[in-house]
């Protein structure tokens, strides 16, 4: 080491000292975590203020000026009642298909929580919905109400249900139209809902209900009194993500019905692409999008607060 | 006695019926997948045939055509490089990131990694005007690279906060005492914590591939060449004339891009729950 030392002494110096520059904690944590913070920064923060800035300016993809305009852009989305129906209809379609996906999750746990044989196959195919790409998915169920040769109405003509001349348009008709985009968004959601919950009963220490138990509750009792009030804040974090995904879901609408018939099933995600990419009227298109701000803060507010009570 | 043995049976036949109905309700899109895309058209396209199995012969036609005609193996290849490619970039800025956060910032990082991880929150809907502008600056509208830009922004806070939990499981005490032998703290991190958290990166490493695979919005978004498209996006929007949807061919290609997703899923499933929850379950 010496004579290395003295062969090249400079350039060992400088690096000994580099080393020990490194060798601090907090000099070498700042630059490793830089990469990520950066790109996050450059790739989600600064647009996301660029967003901002074209909702209160005059951009459009032919006429790109900054001009400044206040909130006039504002003004005009909320006076038009395409943009009052697809707020609407964004609140239908998140609240209904958030509540029937989380039913769904309710009994879908608890029916693989009881040991059967074949558990882990049917626990598999069940995730299925969740983990295949929902655009595929989404192309699968478009074929499944597709307007003639939909298994669905086969199977309802079939049974006697409703005849051939009168089989429902999925698609084409307005309030069947938000029913199947409900349906098949809770669909994607609900193995997700159930294994959040199986996550959350099975950490359910057994002796808390063996103690309830022997109090004399029931099974019903034992969920509600006892499993759920423990299990909320993980289900709290899942109905997060689900109201989160869902809110700002753009996908199935655009697959299935592209908004219509109509307006029927045009959400906020939707709108914004309308406007924003197909109609290049970035401006108008980012004031639609940012309509979504105000849900997505309380959602994150509720989860910052549900962290830092956790971690106390 | 009898009367005790009815209900049991009726208990069981309900639990089981239960059991069924969300099989069926879960799976029944996917077997139709399968039966779509085995299907001969004159089978397919009649409205007095049965449609739940095979009237005729099943056939490979649908595949052969996905393969032959269309750019199916391009859109395959597509996805195959966005996937690595955006698997790189994620590892190489969250592992040594998820490390700083679990072990060398203290109280900040706690915070900056909340901070970090609520990013993943954004959602493209809200940033693929803005973006949609930065790729036309950076001149790569309409080119696959776009994506390769744009993944990380989501996989980078995800998987940060999936291998911060990881590192934090770590016992401390390993690279404590490789510092002690000699080892410097940068050392310490890629002789010590990389080697013990294999499964975390194995597992980062899946799900920024199957994130990149779902992803929908961007792609429809930035990407409108046939060529460029990554599979899901193909799939999905190109595999129609006109009005006439191609619905074997959509659901044979569904199917195969479906699979090696599903089957990750599967396997990774409790560790990618324990991440999303933050760790709030053990």
């Amino acid at each position: 080491m010496v004579a290395i030392a003295d062969a090249v002494p400079k350039p060992a110096r400088l690096a000994a000292r580099f080393r020990f520059i490194l060798d601090r904690r907090d000099v070498l944590g700042a630059i490793m975590v830089a990469p990520a913070v950066l790109y996050v920064l450059l790739l989600v923060g600064v647009p996301f203020l660029m967003a901002v800035y074209y909702s209160l300016s005059a951009y459009t993809i032919y006429d790109p000026s900054w001009r400044f305009v206040g909130l006039s852009n504002f003004v005009d989305i909320v006076e038009n009642p395409v943009f009052r129906q697809t707020l609407y209809n964004t609140f239908i379609f998140t609240f209904g298909s958030q509540t029937l996906g989380l039913v769904l999750g309710k009994f879908g746990a608890l029916v693989l929580l009881r040991p059967f044989p074949g558990r882990k196959l049917v626990r598999a195919l069940v995730i299925l919905p969740w983990a295949v790409p929902i655009a595929l998915a989404t192309v699968a169920w478009q074929w499944m109400f597709d307007s003639l040769y939909s298994v669905i109405n086969w199977t309802l003509i079939a049974l006697g249900v409703v005849s051939r001349s009168d089989a429902p348009n999925w698609l084409g008709t307005p309030h069947l139209a938000m029913l199947s985009v409900i349906v098949v968004n809770a669909w994607r959601f609900f193995p997700f809902a159930i294994v959040i919950f199986l996550a959350g009963i099975t950490a359910v220490p057994q002796d808390v209900l063996d103690a309830a138990t022997v109090d004399g509750a029931g099974f019903w009792r034992r969920n509600y009194q006892i499993i759920m009030p423990m299990i909320l804040p993980i289900v709290a974090i899942g109905l997060v993500f689900g109201i989160v995904f869902t809110f700002t879901d753009l996908s199935v609408v655009f697959l299935m019905t592209m908004g219509g018939p109509v307006g029927a099933t045009s959400v906020l995600g939707f709108l914004g692409f309308q406007t924003g990419i197909n109609s290049g009227d970035v401006a108008h298109g980012a004031a639609i999008s940012l309509f979504m701000l105000p849900v997505l803060l309380v959602v994150v507010v509720a989860m910052l607060r549900f962290i830092r009570r956790r971690e106390i | 006695m009898p009367r005790a043995t009815a209900t049991r049976v009726l208990q069981e036949t309900s639990f089981y019926g239960a059991v069924a109905f969300f099989l069926v309700l879960a799976a029944f899109p996917f077997y139709w997948m399968v039966i779509t895309s085995f299907k001969s058209n004159a089978d397919l396209y009649s409205v007095t045939h049965i449609p739940f199995w095979f009237n005729d012969p099943p056939t490979l036609e649908h595949f052969r055509y996905l393969f032959d005609k269309t750019l199916f193996t391009t859109w395959l290849l597509n996805s195959l490089i966005i996937g690595v490619c955006v698997t790189a970039i994620t590892l190489v800025t969250a592992l040594p990131g998820a490390y700083s956060l679990a072990r060398m910032t203290g109280r900040n990082g706690e915070a900056l990694g909340i901070g970090i991880f609520l990013t993943y929150l954004v959602p493209p809907t809200l940033l693929f005007l803005p973006l949609s502008r930065v790729i036309a600056g950076l001149g790569l509208q309409n080119s696959m690279w776009s994506l390769v830009v744009v993944y990380p922004t989501f996989t980078i806070p995800f998987c940060t906060w999936l291998l911060m939990g990881f590192f934090k499981a770590l016992p401390v005490e390993i690279e404590e005492a490789a510092i002690v032998d000699g080892c410097s703290l940068f050392g310490a991190f890629v002789k010590m914590a990389i080697p013990l958290s294999l499964p975390g990166i194995l597992t980062v490493v899946i799900f920024t591939f199957t994130l990149t695979l779902q992803e929908f919005v961007y792609a429809l978004t930035f990407i409108s060449a046939s060529d460029q498209k990554p599979i899901t996006l193909g799939v999905a929007t190109d595999l129609i004339r006109g009005d006439i949807f191609y619905w074997g061919e959509i659901m044979a290609g569904a199917l195969i891009a479906s699979i090696p997703v599903a089957i990750a899923y599967n396997l990774f499933l409790d560790r990618f729950i324990s991440g999303i929850t933050g760790g709030a379950v053990k």
